[in-house]
């Protein structure tokens, strides 16, 4: 088992130089030049649409009474599902002493930070009157007025800043003992200030140890009912309101595993170029590669079962505005996007019991994209097709998107892929003290 | 020169230091630090370090956070700024649960964090080992055990001969 984590051939030094001189020594390449210089137009391009947007407000968008809630919600839901899966690596697997997550925790929850404070951004530029957006936070103001503690709104802010908090305590607290490494490594004088600072003088004595692993674990152990929390509120968003298609109690569940399903695509998305592109193929191994998958997998089928399980109830409830959404799905207006995001995130996901299609690179690649993009077009679906059509006749209306939504879609990627190229060149992708651990014990 | 802060010996293995952790306490060196790249399972015991309230710490700020959110909310929902919606109870306690729930581990997960840098004296960006070149290492793959001036027994050339027992790689003087 473990000696497919790691090929014995290294040691303490050459896992540290080698992930650490990733960040110290290596020259920028043209790749990663290109991929900075492209993503950072898309950056560029999404600060300025929120420009526009706040200009001219939200009519730029394609959202108009009945459907309100438009691609920013979708967004918002979707990115936030993303972060999940760091979390759940960083701190379910440490739980439960799975020590593959040890090379893939690292980047998975710098994904997460940046996945969950992009989909932070939407809720806010959706309020149409973003300035106000601390009205949502407990303050004793003049107005005397204090939040709807009842509204999963609430709810949603308060478990939305938690999350990113949390994780980025979490991901800090594992980065310290890395920050040492890379201080002492570093040859130029500036990043031996700026690495020592972050690293708050770390010296890695015996008693330090012990309390960083007793919190480390505590934190661990905090955050991951959290994770399982955040994305069940943000299903409250939905399930709390009596919109058919909405209210129902599967929401968190199904949101849940989703969130995971999506998490772990983006995961392969991301390691698969990266460990080529650096050269990490000893420590993210084909092994690793496998159990992701096979973690889709399972999330994949609670996922499906959410799927049935909605359909199920809309019939059995005998609500005639329930059914009327469900067949409504089936062959209303955007009865393409329901058919396509089962194809790709039920059907051909199947391939995931082949072992053939575990082991192989291109195939995971692809099915990471495509699972992507099945979870965004499940997420437009929840959000639209339930407001398109309520209960009055009068006031049905169809959701357009225009090109500003679009744009500004593309460019929260861009600026996803533009955090993480950074993050790449400027922290240890993967943690050097869990990798020192990994071959201490392959030594006995 | 002033008293030296210690004697630090340098060894090549996690299981060196383990087994030299284990002989100074045996001979009775109760302020032993002993510094790796990453934790060793039972270095702690070795040295005879086993309380820390860091648990305690992230309990108590848990339930000071459970207990203040939830008092947050039943306060300004029922005292400060009652509504009356459709006559629906105001401490309508089952609805204040996710926002009790977030503020609880929002309290306790910083605690644990900030309770472990408290403990251990972080942040201290200057400290006497960094003084040593050799120790650089420490964070990469060398192993090093220090015997503190501070410590009660400590006389510096029996230390320097016990820690020469221990078969290290080298014995240096770590400057005050």
């Amino acid at each position: 088992m473990s000696s497919q984590l790691l090929n014995p051939r290294w040691g303490y030094a050459s896992i540290s130089d080698k992930i650490a001189d990733i960040v110290l020594h290596r020259p920028v390449h043209w790749i990663w030049a290109l991929g900075f210089i492209v993503s950072g137009a898309f950056s560029a391009m999404f600060f300025g649409l929120m420009g526009y947007l706040f200009l001219k407000g939200v009519g730029v968008w394609g959202v108009n009474i009945p459907v309100a809630w438009g691609f920013a919600i979708g967004n918002f839901v979707w990115w936030i599902g993303i972060g999940h899966a760091g979390t759940f690596i960083s701190a379910f697997l440490l739980l439960l002493r799975q020590k593959w997550r040890n090379s893939i925790n690292r980047f998975a929850e710098a994904m997460t930070l940046f996945a969950a404070g992009i989909a932070g951004i939407w809720p806010i530029l959706h309020l149409g009157r973003p300035w106000f957006a601390y009205w949502l936070l407990p303050y004793p103001d003049i107005m005397k007025l204090w939040p709807q503690w009842r509204s999963p709104l609430v709810w949603d802010i308060f478990a939305i800043s938690t999350y990113l908090l949390v994780s980025l305590l979490f991901w800090y607290m594992g980065l310290i003992p890395d920050l040492a490494t890379l201080r002492d490594r570093a040859s130029s004088r500036t990043k031996q200030v700026v690495y020592g600072l972050f690293a708050l003088g770390w010296r890695g004595e015996a008693r330090h140890w012990k309390r960083f692993e007793i919190a480390y674990l505590l934190v661990a152990g905090l955050a991951a009912p959290l994770v399982i929390s955040v994305h069940s509120v943000v299903s409250l968003d939905f399930a709390i309101g009596n919109t058919p298609g909405y209210h129902s109690t599967i929401f968190p569940p199904y949101f849940v595993a989703g969130a995971l399903f999506s998490g772990f695509a983006m995961v392969l998305v991301l390691a698969i170029p990266m460990r080529k592109f650096f050269g990490l193929e000893d420590f993210i191994t084909m092994h690793h590669l496998d159990n992701a998958a096979k973690i889709m997998l399972a999330t994949e089928l609670i996922l499906a079962y959410g799927y049935l399980a909605e359909i199920f109830t809309g019939f059995y409830s005998g609500d005639k505005y329930e059914i009327a959404i469900t067949v409504n799905r089936f062959v209303g207006p955007y009865a393409p996007v329901y058919w396509t995001l089962f194809a790709l995130n039920i059907f051909i996901p199947q391939l995931l019991w082949f072992r053939r299609i575990r082991r192989s690179l291109p195939a995971l690649f692809i099915l990471g994209i495509l699972i992507n993009i099945g979870m965004w077009m499940e997420r437009f679906m929840i959000v639209v097709s339930s407001l398109n059509r309520d209960f009055l006749p009068s006031s049905w209306g169809l959701f357009i998107p225009t090109w500003v939504d679009w744009s500004m879609l593309a460019g929260s990627i861009g600026f996803f892929v533009f955090l993480f190229l950074l993050f790449i060149r400027a922290l240890p992708a993967i943690s050097i003290f869990e990798m020192r651990e990994i071959a201490a014990e392959e030594r006995q | 020169m002033s008293a030296p802060y210690g004697l630090m010996a340098e060894f090549a293995s996690a299981d060196a230091l383990l087994a030299a952790a284990r002989r100074a306490r045996e001979a009775g060196y109760a302020r032993t630090e002993a510094y790796s790249p990453f934790p060793i399972e039972g270095m702690a015991e070795a040295i005879g370090f086993e309380k820390t309230r860091v648990p305690l710490a992230t309990l108590v700020a848990g339930i000071a956070g459970g207990v203040g959110g939830f008092f947050l909310q039943w306060y300004t929902a029922v005292i400060d700024y009652p509504e009356n919606i459709g006559g629906r109870p105001l401490n309508s306690w089952p609805e204040f649960i996710p926002v009790t729930f977030e503020t609880t581990v929002l309290f306790a997960a910083f605690a644990a964090a900030i309770a472990m840098l408290a403990a251990n004296g972080l942040p201290r960006l200057r400290h006497p080992v960094f003084e040593v070149r050799e120790f650089d290492l420490a964070t990469r793959n060398r192993f090093f055990l220090c015997i503190p001036a501070r410590d009660p027994r400590f006389d510096a050339a029996p230390v320097r001969r016990f820690l020469e027992a221990l078969e290290p790689m080298r014995v240096m003087e770590v400057p005050a």
